[in-house]
């Protein structure tokens, strides 16, 4: 089951084990520059809203409906990262999708996990994904645009621009494969509401690639038959333009992000993970070749994204790490008391 | 010593036994009472602190809200309103799964509707 727990997607599987659950949610951060350069990771400022889309059926495009799942508030131009988090370190596969294309591989949505080239990322050696990845250890990072103008990853792969919002498939890991891994390590982280508002039919929000990190996404080191595929659930998250978020929730949504520039500039810190000795995917040929927002932009003759400036200081950059006994990475590494202060 | 007070002393004296930060005196002054006042409350001599107090005292020790709450005999003041905006549904079905076990509980939960994508 899936349950929705302060803005948390919980995926549980107690049928399988008692251990087998893990979060997921979606964090707001700063949008680094798209100026080609490779940035280092950017904080976590928080998690975005996120509500049962049933509850709010009446004020959305009724074809959303059929999709069930959750909406969160996003801001055009405004990034986002993923976190995982798996309690008891049981191991998942999970498959992110953008516009129901898949952000590792860009291939079309498919309910099923695939090795070559592996499309999922396995949960907990993976504890972040920022963007699609576009070369080999570089990703560009996920940046909320409006549906119907070019920009995201769905429109510029198909052309069309039918689904936006984000895609999640979870899979636990066999539990008798899971006893065998527990024997293994044990040898060896009130605003005004209008009731009757109208149903708004222009909210759509997709993700769009901006500019580029460093960030591997890691080979399953466990193979594709460790992952129990009868036992899944998925979640479609809509992404509703922030602008409409009040009208629809009655709930104001989070202030909006301040740029990577005053950011850097107050000394606050930016990340670097070293996940050991796993090995980083190769990027696909499509998603290598894929345009940027700024470059997108410049084909319309139009600016899309706001204080796009490069960095005039250069970035604290913290460094952290899985420890070598692979404990779990602490749920709160990537954030701190000044970012959260700040 | 009450069952709340006891609970408190017992987690905190637990926590001193590695990090001397969770002696009485450093936990009330985090807590912004008086070392006097935490200690009777662990002997159970008075009442047990108000609902604000009780929430930071089990950030403090790394446990429950919830959990702290009701051994203090408060029900947490969002769960009130929530029963004050429907008190016949929730006082029913609160009735109804008093001596259910934990997995009937746990089906009640609400899920997110998967729905077809």
């Amino acid at each position: 089951m899936i349950v929705l727990d302060e803005d948390n997607l919980r995926f549980k599987f107690s049928d399988i084990h008692n251990d087998a659950h893990c979060e997921i949610e979606f964090q707001r951060t700063l949008r680094i520059p798209d100026d080609g350069r490779h940035y280092p990771l950017p904080p976590g400022l928080g998690r975005f809203p996120l509500r049962h889309l049933d509850d709010y059926a009446e004020r959305l495009p009724a074809h959303w409906h059929r999709r069930g799942g959750v909406i969160a508030p996003m801001y055009q131009a405004e990034a986002l990262w993923i976190n995982f988090h798996s309690d008891c370190d049981y191991p998942f596969a999970i498959k992110i999708g953008t516009g129901k294309r898949c952000a590792i591989t860009d291939d079309s949505w498919s309910n099923h996990l695939n090795s070559d080239p592996q499309d999922y990322v396995v949960v907990p050696e993976q504890p972040w994904l920022d963007g699609y990845c576009v070369e080999k250890g570089v990703i560009r990072q996920f940046v909320a645009m409006p549906l119907g103008h070019g920009y995201t990853i769905e429109e510029q792969l198909t052309g069309e621009a039918e689904h936006g919002g984000i895609q999640v498939i979870v899979y636990p890991m066999k539990a008798e494969r899971y006893k065998q891994l527990i024997a293994e390590s044990a040898d060896d982280a009130n605003i005004d509401f209008c009731l009757d508002a109208p149903r708004l039919e222009s909210v759509s929000m997709g993700l769009a690639p901006g500019g580029k990190m460093k960030q591997e996404i890691y080979e399953d080191p466990y193979g594709l038959d460790a992952w129990d595929q009868r036992r899944s659930h998925r979640c479609f998250v809509s992404l509703v333009n922030s602008t409409q978020w009040l009208t629809i929730t009655g709930e104001r949504p989070p202030s909006e992000a301040p740029t990577a520039r005053d950011y850097t500039d107050c000394g606050l810190p930016w990340f670097d993970y070293y996940g050991g000795d796993a090995k980083a995917l190769e990027a696909s040929v499509n998603l290598n070749g894929i345009s940027s927002v700024i470059e997108r932009g410049k084909d319309k003759g139009v600016s899309p994204l706001p204080e796009n400036d490069s960095l005039t200081k250069q970035p604290n950059v913290l460094h952290v790490s899985r420890s070598r006994k692979k404990q779990p990475l602490e749920k709160d590494k990537r954030f701190s008391d000044d970012i959260q202060q700040a | 010593m009450t069952h709340f007070g006891q609970s408190v002393r017992e987690t905190r004296e637990r926590l001193r036994s590695e990090d001397p930060r969770f002696s009485v005196r450093q936990v009330a002054r985090r807590l912004g009472v008086q070392p006097a006042y935490l200690s009777k409350v662990e002997r159970g001599d008075v009442m047990p602190p108000s609902e604000a107090t009780t929430i930071r005292l089990a950030n403090e020790l790394g446990v429950d809200q919830d959990v702290l709450l009701a051994l203090a005999g408060k029900v947490p003041s969002d769960l009130q309103d929530i029963i004050r905006e429907r008190p016949r549904l929730f006082a029913d079905l609160i009735r109804q799964l008093k001596k259910a076990p934990d997995e009937a509980v746990l089906r009640v939960v609400r899920e997110v509707r998967e729905g077809d994508w």
